[in-house]
């Protein structure tokens, strides 16, 4: 075992850095950007179709397209990355060897193996059947068992993950508390179980029914335990990036929690009620008690939501704290003007911060209310809300993470300073453009995942008011713009960890993405002990505004079209 | 969980918080997440749907 408990320290955290663990954190965040590499081209094809005026693929190669790209960016893409934070989160931040390396590898290689077949099989054209592949639409059998290959290496990841935590504790190699990130992380892991699990319970099954052992699965059963797959997996993803939030402000800013108790007990509402919303993809689903609907969705929902609120006031009220703590303070926002924008990391997390919110978040709350999501259900709005909490907060956290990972993990500068600083705002700003408008077009009725929306062969058509086509024209301009974000992220990455500068073991002179000096917060358990934050209180205010409005207005557009007499 | 029971904390400092020693036992949290969905969601969701009468 010796060879493989070899450790360096990082020259900018102070942290100790076990190799086997870098290079693992290494090979899954490379996989995972390739696959959000081919994802992202698949949505792009598929945003150009959905644009009247390009329609640019034949309806076949669209759903085909529309399954790959679901397939590579919210499993392959995201979950490959979030390995690579588990491990980041539990070995590097608590100072420790990763449990069972080796293991760790297979996980890696059944992870590799299942998304590989999943696209070889989905681009064979027998299993167009979309993300959801709800039965009785056959799939090809490699189609599921791909999926339970994926799953069950990313399941043995998250045991690395627990064992890693157990090592930690024995050998004493942190003191108190596990760090915040590290908790957040933890709250990831745990919500993957149950994801995981739930996965395997209804794909399983269904794998022996595409191979005739079986011979049907009730399609509602099916819904419901896929979704419990399908939905927590979203929650797996708002822990990390959530996590990856207090990450990037500790490391950049050397921002700490305005209270742990606080944050930790919004991650442990997550852990409690956040799966329990897997309910709201069955609100309209006949066959099911409003009892079950309602207890699930909005009483529990709502407590979940009300952990998320608990951490968009918390993150930015720690950046707010730190930045005062280095003399900020005038007025009500200095510590916001002079924040780091040029530095890619923090720019990219504070836009994402604030899309969650205000995109993603919002809209969810709406979607899941019941009688709310009459107005919108199976729409583009559903689409429009979930590019919001996965594309333009998960997905652009995780970019934005990447810009530290390289220099500290990779140990390279980034190449092509002035793109990276560019590409959050570009990728950002086509991401909400593509929330805002798809979901701008389901308002106005746009069904979601139609080829042809307007029935031109058939004889009776339908037509759109032009706002709803204005849209789809501006959600494909978001869509190139979104692509553009996406390139330039794929070729900074690529280049930096082939080309950057080497940095060896010591600390660069003007990295793209600076680091404080005491980054090593982000492995610590404190609090930043201030509660003067004028600033954050009113953009907290602003945002709890913006959501009883916009919910309000739902209710109102709800009464005109469904009047009750 | 088969790498590792989860260890007592019995040894330490007995008057910890609750609230503290729940939120530092991963197991025990992990238990929690997985039990309450299951419950919550699938046992109830798949009793309600077993309840659908068959049609004739
Ligand atoms: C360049 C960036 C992206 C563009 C232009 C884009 C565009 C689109 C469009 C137009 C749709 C189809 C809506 C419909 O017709 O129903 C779609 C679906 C979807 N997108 Fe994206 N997207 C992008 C990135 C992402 C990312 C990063 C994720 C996940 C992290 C994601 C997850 C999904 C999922 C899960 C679906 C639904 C697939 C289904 O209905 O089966 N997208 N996207
Ligand atoms: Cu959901």
């Amino acid at each position: 075992m010796a060879t493989i408990e070899q450790f360096r320290t990082c020259p900018t955290t102070g942290l100790k850095v076990h190799l086997a663990a870098e290079n693992l954190i290494k090979a899954n965040a490379v996989v995972a950007v390739v696959f959000l590499a081919v994802g992202g081209l698949f949505g792009l094809m598929v945003a150009l179709t959905r644009w009247p005026a390009v329609h640019l693929l034949p309806a076949d190669w669209f759903y085909l397209a529309l399954t790959a790209h679901g397939l590579d960016v919210l499993l392959v893409w995201i979950i490959f990355f979030e390995v690579a934070i588990l491990y980041f989160a539990s070995a590097v931040l608590l100072n420790c060897r990763l449990a069972a390396p080796r293991v760790a590898w297979v996980a890696f290689a059944l992870m590799l193996i299942g998304a590989v077949l999943a696209n070889i099989t989905v681009l064979q054209g027998q299993s167009s059947v979309m993300f959801t592949s709800y039965v009785p639409m056959p799939a090809a059998p490699n189609f599921y068992l791909s999926l339970i290959i994926f799953a069950v290496g990313a399941l043995i990841a998250c045991f690395v993950f627990f064992g890693t935590l157990v090592i930690a504790k024995e050998e004493k190699t942190y003191q108190g508390s596990i760090p915040l990130v590290t908790f957040g992380a933890m709250t990831a892991a745990i919500i993957a179980v149950f994801t995981l699990a739930a996965g395997a319970i209804i794909l399983v099954p269904t794998w022996l029914w595409s191979i005739g052992y079986i011979s049907d699965i009730d399609p509602l059963t099916y819904k419901l335990v896929w979704w419990a797959m399908g939905h927590s997996s979203q929650q797996i993803n708002v822990s990390a990036h959530v996590a990856v939030w207090y990450a990037i402000a500790a490391i950049v800013l050397g921002a700490k929690p305005i209270s742990e108790k606080v944050s930790r007990s919004a991650f442990l509402l997550y852990i409690l009620f956040l799966q329990l919303a897997s309910a709201h993809h069955l609100l309209a689903e006949p066959g099911i008690s409003s009892e079950w609907k309602i207890f699930n969705t909005s009483y529990m929902m709502y407590l979940a939501v009300l952990g998320s609120m608990i951490h968009g006031l918390t993150v930015p009220g720690a950046i707010e704290a730190a930045q005062r703590r280095r003399g900020l303070t005038n007025g009500i926002f200095e510590w916001l003007r002079k924040a780091p924008w040029g530095n890619p990391a923090f720019a990219g997390m504070f836009l994402s911060l604030v899309m969650f919110g205000f995109l993603g978040g919002i809209t969810g709350v709406v979607l899941g209310t019941e009688q709310l999501n009459l107005l919108m259900h199976n729409t583009l709005y559903v689409p429009g809300h979930f590019h919001g909490t996965v594309v333009a907060g998960t997905t652009l956290a995780f970019m934005s993470v990447t810009y530290l990972v390289i220099p500290l993990i990779f140990r390279r500068d980034l190449v092509l300073k002035k793109v990276a600083q560019i590409q959050p705002y570009l990728f950002g700003i086509g991401a909400g453009g593509i929330s805002l408008f798809m979901m701008g077009a389901g308002t106005l009725g746009v069904a979601r995942r139609h080829w042809d929306i307007g029935f031109a062969d058939a004889v009776l058509r339908f037509e759109y008011p032009e706002v709803a086509i204005l849209m789809l024209g501006l959600n494909g301009i978001c869509a190139v713009l979104a692509s553009l974000g996406g390139i330039s992220y794929v070729v900074v990455v690529v280049g930096s960890v082939l080309f950057g500068k080497k940095m060896g073991e010591s600390k660069l002179a003007a990295p793209v993405a600076p680091v404080t000096s005491t980054a090593g917060v982000v492995g610590e358990y404190g609090n930043a002990g201030t509660l003067k934050l004028p600033g954050t209180i009113v953009l907290v205010s602003v945002f709890m505004m913006a959501f009883i409005l916009y919910y309000v207005v739902n209710w109102k557009y709800l009464s005109e079209i469904w009047p009750l007499r | 969980m088969s790498h590792s029971e989860p260890r007592q904390d019995g040894g330490e400092d007995e008057r910890v918080p609750f609230m503290q020693r729940l939120l530092d036992n991963p197991f025990l949290l992990l238990f929690i997440g997985v039990t309450v969905p299951t419950v919550f969601y699938i046992i109830w969701g798949v009793m309600e749907i077993a309840q659908i009468p068959i049609a004739p």
